[in-house]
């Protein structure tokens, strides 16, 4: 059976770390563009002409595109067909992230979060985070990787909401989320929402929805309508980009749900910086690596 | 709205004629500061080693690459302030630094200290730290290595901006009147959402 070198991983996880860094995807981009030209605000404006421009800057001098170099999440999707040693694999990512941190060199954002040591390396107990997934697709290993920024990551948000509570308890707890995160997320946002399930499933839920390209709406129409309102609605609030006012402040609304409990109503709100980073890799048996989003 | 190209350090009287809205650009030294540094100079007690009176403080931790035995900027960019809010009255009283440059804002608490002492927040655009860092002539000197990358930075600065004045010593707060805002607008939306259910 075909396998997947371990070594080959570690490459991988080290460019990703490093591309996802440097390079926005398309789709941040052209959401980006696209509210540049529909902002009114001349303050706002002004501002996302500075990330555009930023975006521009960082490709072409290869800087970082932020200084956070976030929590180093990877997402291992698993084809059929191949033969792996799965310890090995885990272990080979985490050695990426090392070499990319050491060998950049990166800036390590990750401590202890008792005595707030930090080893250096972008790595420690349970990190880099890694999500392991079986999928149809056979003869490739696809490895996904997110370097999560903290000012987004910390206005992250959950309730349990009762049934009775309903849609419009839904609705009002994203939007007090909103105003509440205020400047400090990184706004335009891309607004990450996990409805039902369990209070881990629903904030996973809302996670899996900023790996999402922006502007990609939910396949269920229900659900793609609601992300359409709730968009329209937050871009009506007026925080506009970095909270200083202005009609962008989320470049997108994108939604996943899990069935739930029936006494329950859980909701799971995180933000997305405008930076809206993410990179992946399909690794192939043969050597062969193709790089995307 | 007017401009401003500025050179530091800051006097309270220059400090003092910025206005919300006004924009900014930065010439001279900046100092970078974070949750750990500030943590060390006000909770452990250790008085910064470098003279802050005048001051421009950036909360920062950037990524660095030590060369030669000198340290070169390799991305510096802007982290979330109010994290750190609580310390800004001890910078401008015990320190003298006139100028907190972050994003997000900070608290109406540390609005009535720029108001008190003569200090002013000036707004950067966050996340966009490849133009910042293309504004960062040198880093010129570090202290509490121990504490990387939340050091006490000394970076050389040329043009750093554009910074907005978005919360000065006469009251004025930016983000306070967008955030009302936003919620008397927000209130209006649950109030037809109710309505409607």
């Amino acid at each position: 059976m075909a396998t997947i070198e371990p070594k080959l991983v570690t490459q991988t996880a080290k460019e990703l770390y490093i591309r996802a860094l440097k390079v926005l995807p398309p789709d941040v981009k052209a959401a980006l563009a696209r509210a540049a030209e529909r902002e009114r605000h001349p303050r706002a404006r002004e501002i996302l002409g500075v990330m555009l421009k930023n975006v521009e800057v960082a490709e072409t001098r290869g800087l970082l595109v932020c200084q956070d170099t976030g929590t180093p999440v990877y997402k291992l999707r698993i084809g059929r067909g191949l033969a792996y040693d799965g310890p090995a694999l885990l272990a080979a990512i985490a050695d990426g992230v090392k070499q990319a941190t050491i060998e950049h060199p990166l800036r390590s954002s990750v401590c202890h979060p008792i005595d707030r040591t930090n080893p250096q390396t972008n790595t420690g107990q349970r990190i880099p985070m890694i999500d392991v997934e079986f999928v149809e697709a056979s003869g490739y290993v696809e490895l996904k990787m997110m370097p999560k920024g903290s000012g987004s990551e910390n206005m992250s948000f959950l309730k349990m909401l009762t049934p009775a509570d309903g849609l419009n308890g839904i609705k009002r707890f994203v939007l007090e989320c909103v105003v509440n995160a205020g400047g400090m997320p990184c706004p335009p946002t891309l607004v990450g929402i996990g409805l039902g399930g369990t209070s881990d499933l629903a904030m996973k839920l809302a996670k899996e929805a900023i790996w999402r390209p922006v502007g990609s709406p939910n396949p269920d129409p229900a659900i793609a309508a609601l992300e359409a309102e709730l968009l329209e609605t937050i871009n009506g609030l007026g925080l506009g980009p970095m909270g200083l006012g202005g009609d962008t402040t989320a470049l997108a609304v994108q939604i996943e749900y899990a069935h739930t409990h029936i006494t329950q109503n859980p909701v799971a709100v995180t933000l997305q910086c405008w930076r809206g980073e993410r990179a992946a890799a399909r690794i192939y048996p043969d050597g062969r690596v193709e790089y995307g989003f | 709205m007017s401009k401003h190209h500025l050179t530091t350090p800051l006097t309270e009287a220059q400090v003092r004629e910025l206005r919300v809205g006004d924009m900014v650009t930065l010439d001279g030294v900046v100092f970078g500061i974070r949750d750990a540094t500030l943590i060390r100079i006000f909770d452990e007690e250790q008085a910064p080693p470098a003279d802050l009176r005048g001051g421009v403080c950036l909360h920062t931790a950037p990524n660095v690459k030590k060369a030669g035995g000198r340290y070169e900027p390799l991305s510096v960019g802007t982290t979330t302030s109010m994290r750190m809010d609580r310390f800004t009255g001890g910078l401008l009283e015990r320190y003298g630094v006139r100028a907190v440059i972050g994003k997000g804002g900070l608290s109406g608490e540390s609005l009535k200290q720029f108001e008190r002492h003569g200090g002013v927040y000036l707004a950067i655009t966050g996340g966009a730290a490849a133009l910042e860092t293309t504004q960062i002539e040198a880093i010129e000197a570090v202290w509490w290595e121990d504490l990387m990358p939340e050091c006490l930075w000394q970076f050389r600065v040329r043009g750093l901006g554009p910074l907005m004045v978005a919360m000065d010593s006469h009251g004025g707060n930016l983000y306070a009147d967008v955030k009302a805002e936003a919620r008397r607008r927000l209130e209006e939306i649950l109030t037809r959402l109710e309505k409607r259910a």
